[in-house]
């Protein structure tokens, strides 16, 4: 691993150790080393059990846990999707991230090397993000209790304050945006579990959504109605959520649906459907028709959501259901995944 | 992707469907053999484009379906034993046995592992010495060459802990095995593509005499159905049962010789029990004497009990095509993906899970 720009401290141990994990010296060091020394800021620095802080005006608060296997995948590691995913989730909220805990549970003989290299990832998420870490813990446990490292997050911001983003608010005739391609963080983890060895450039899609949810607030206020980042369980979980809540249908369109060809190629392969494969680096927008175009283009023209699309609209018909017109013309029910997407066999 | 692209052209598929629409005069039923059929029939809402005169019916063509209770129980067996890694396809982990699924006995810390090809197994095996490494091997005749291959190269490297629990199924005895139902009321076939691109065509001939039923192999991408319907309603309107291969660019008439060979050289054809449709007579593979040693049924003594198929599952109706998914009562309601009463519910290429994930009639949801 490359730390040309920060190197690695030397310590007196290649791998994290149950010691670490014990509240004494060693995990004092630890914490200096890794923690202090890289996330130095002025809440995290009083070193108190917690961060003590004001906020002026509505809050949101979200929290999430990471344990994605392999921790690093072409695209980036779980370091970024712990700092963006819970920084996502608090922009789908319509609130702009402002403060994250981080917590870690270590299995013991997780490489340093790689602690750090997390770590530094970390950092930089929450530059990027505009966000501080505050406040955190630190657990290690036994060899074969965890699977290298797991992280929560949580995370504190304020909400937008012309956000009225809520499902009560979706109406009849609404349009259904999606910011960018489907499927690319999924298949990126595929490709790299065993046995699978298909050649592929497929990069992991994770990025931070709270400027560019914030600058479309900033614009289009109310007209946005509704917001959701399409992780585990795709797309299709996501509008079935809405359906669900809703008294409305939704319909959505298979040839309007953005897809990288090298993605849908993979998932074609293993027999998965990308409306069903987590993406970490988009969101799925219910806003009022009428503003529609209007926002397709502003998204169309920021960095990051470049192929955003119009997939489909609210309708009184088939409330409850999503239906998707495939691209043929044939209509079918797109429904909630159920376990595991489980590649076929023939 | 080019294939791809020109075999789900929408304007192809509307040129297909007038065509169709055109020729029919008379009241159809048409069977499409294999499940990965059925759902593309299904997931791009083809069934409801077509005549109405045009009746489709699903086949037994989904391994994971007519894989017996007592096999599902073999494996559930061999997964519990503590020095077994039982290796499968992802497909059979949600399917129930008698009491419990590959998935569930996972869960509770039996080493199962979803694999992508059987000669995954066999590293496993070398890299895994104190294991006894299994592979569940399902499938028809399209999955049979590189199971077989699996264990020729086990042979070869001289990896003895590896076996395979081997539950092959054959297409033309279950062909057979419909037609020669008393209730069957089958007027032709879309044969499966797959299976044809390994066996080639030559098996189907003597059944499309026998029965004056015609065959067309068939591929899986819209425009293959639409034109494979096609050929088989205008050999119904015309009076003919020719076996055709619509298929041609996967399928040659001779098959895949080097695939026939590998079968050849490690399987036996042998008596098979289908779930929900009974025993069929030579519709089966077993390993052979040569490789016996790889037989996993040979190598454990397996202590299966007695399989009990859950009785209001009317699943072996659905895959003879005497009923259809919604017609079964516990259809949507006791039946469910979540919690399935049979195979075909659970399978990727289930008729019962193709229609309950993309068939538009509401399902009535379960009271809570």
């Amino acid at each position: 691993m490359d730390f040309a720009n920060c190197p690695l401290p030397k310590f007196d141990f290649d791998t994290i150790n149950l010691g670490h994990g014990s509240g004494g010296l060693l995990t004092h060091r630890l914490l200096q080393s890794f923690v202090f020394d890289v996330f130095g800021n002025d809440k995290l620095d009083q070193q108190h059990d917690g961060a003590t802080f004001h906020l002026n005006g509505p809050v949101a608060f979200s929290t999430d846990s990471y344990v994605v296997s392999p921790l690093f995948f072409p695209g980036g590691n779980i370091g970024d999707l712990a700092v963006n995913g819970t920084v996502n989730d608090l922009a789908m909220c319509g609130a702009a991230a402002k403060y994250l805990s981080l917590g870690f549970i270590i299995e013991e003989g997780l490489k340093m090397e790689e602690f750090w290299a997390i770590l530094q990832t970390i950092k930089a998420a929450t530059a990027n993000a505009g966000v501080q870490i505050v406040t955190g813990d630190t657990k290690v446990v036994e060899k074969g209790k965890g699977d290298g490292i797991f992280i929560n997050t949580s995370g504190i911001g304020l909400v937008h304050p012309k956000a009225r983003i809520h499902h009560q608010n979706i109406r009849e005739g609404d349009a259904i945006l999606i910011s960018g391609k489907l499927a690319a963080h999924g298949m990126a983890i595929m490709s790299q579990r065993q046995g699978l060895g298909f050649d592929a450039s497929i990069v992991s899609d994770t990025r931070n959504l709270n400027h560019i949810v914030s600058a479309m607030l900033d614009r289009f206020g109310e007209g946005i109605r509704f917001l959701r980042d399409p992780t585990r369980g795709g797309l299709a979980s996501v509008l079935n959520e809405v359906a669900g809540q809703t008294t409305h249908g939704l319909t959505i369109r298979q040839s309007a649906l953005p897809i990288d060809e090298e993605v849908d190629g993979a998932c074609e392969m293993l027999g998965l459907d990308p409306l069903y494969v987590a993406n970490e680096g988009i969101f799925a927008c219910v806003a009022d028709a009428a503003i529609a175009d209007e926002l397709l283009a502003f998204l169309q023209g920021e960095e990051g959501s470049r192929d955003a699309a119009l997939i489909g609209s609210v309708t009184a018909e088939h409330p409850g259901k999503v239906i998707m017109q495939s691209r043929i013309g044939g209509k079918r029910v797109v429904n909630y995944l159920t376990g595991e997407q489980l590649p076929r066999i023939c | 992707m080019k294939f791809l692209s020109e075999y789900r052209d929408p304007e192809a598929v509307q040129q297909y469907l007038r065509e169709i629409h055109a020729i029919t005069t008379k009241p159809w039923t048409l069977m499409e053999i294999c499940g990965g059929q059925t759902h593309s029939l299904v997931k791009n809402g083809i069934l409801d484009m077509l005549p109405e005169k045009i009746t489709m019916v699903h086949g037994p063509g989904c391994p994971v379906c007519v894989t017996s209770v007592s096999v599902i129980d073999e494996a559930v067996w061999l997964a519990k034993q503590p020095n077994v890694m039982l290796c499968s396809f992802g497909d059979m982990l949600r399917v129930p046995g008698s009491k419990e699924s590959l998935l569930e006995v996972k869960s509770t810390g039996a080493d199962v592992r979803i694999l992508y090809s059987p000669l995954e197994a066999v590293e496993l095996a070398q890299q895994n010495p104190e294991k006894e490494v299994v592979f569940f091997a399902v499938g028809f005749e399209t999955t049979a060459p590189a199971n077989a291959l699996s264990v020729v190269h086990a042979d070869r490297l001289g990896v003895e802990n590896y076996s395979i629990l081997a539950s092959h199924v054959l297409v033309p005895p279950a062909m057979e095995a419909i037609l020669g139902d008393p209730e069957n009321k089958i007027d032709a076939f879309l044969a499966a593509g797959h299976v044809c691109t390994i066996m080639g065509v030559e098996e189907y001939h003597p059944i499309a005499e026998k029965y004056r039923c015609p065959i067309v192999v068939t591929g899986f991408e819209p425009v293959d159905l639409l034109q494979g319907i096609y050929m088989a309603v205008k050999q119904l309107e015309e009076g003919q049962y020719k076996v055709e291969n619509q298929y041609a660019r996967s399928v040659q008439v001779e098959g895949n010789k080097l695939a026939r060979e590998t079968i050849g050289e490690v399987f036996i054809v042998g008596d098979r029990a289908w779930r929900g449709i009974g025993t069929i007579p030579a519709s089966g593979y077993d390993v052979n004497e040569r490789y016996k040693r790889y037989n996993a049924r040979l190598k454990f003594t397996i202590e299966a009990g007695d399989a009990l198929e859950d009785p209001t599952c009317i699943s072996g109706e659905i895959m003879k095509g005497l009923k259809k998914p919604k017609q079964c009562p516990n259809f949507g309601k006791s039946c469910r993906p979540e919690h399935p009463l049979g195979a075909p519910m659970v399978s990727s290429e289930g008729a019962c899970a193709a229609y309950f994930h993309y068939a538009q009639d509401p399902v009535e949801e379960p009271s809570h």
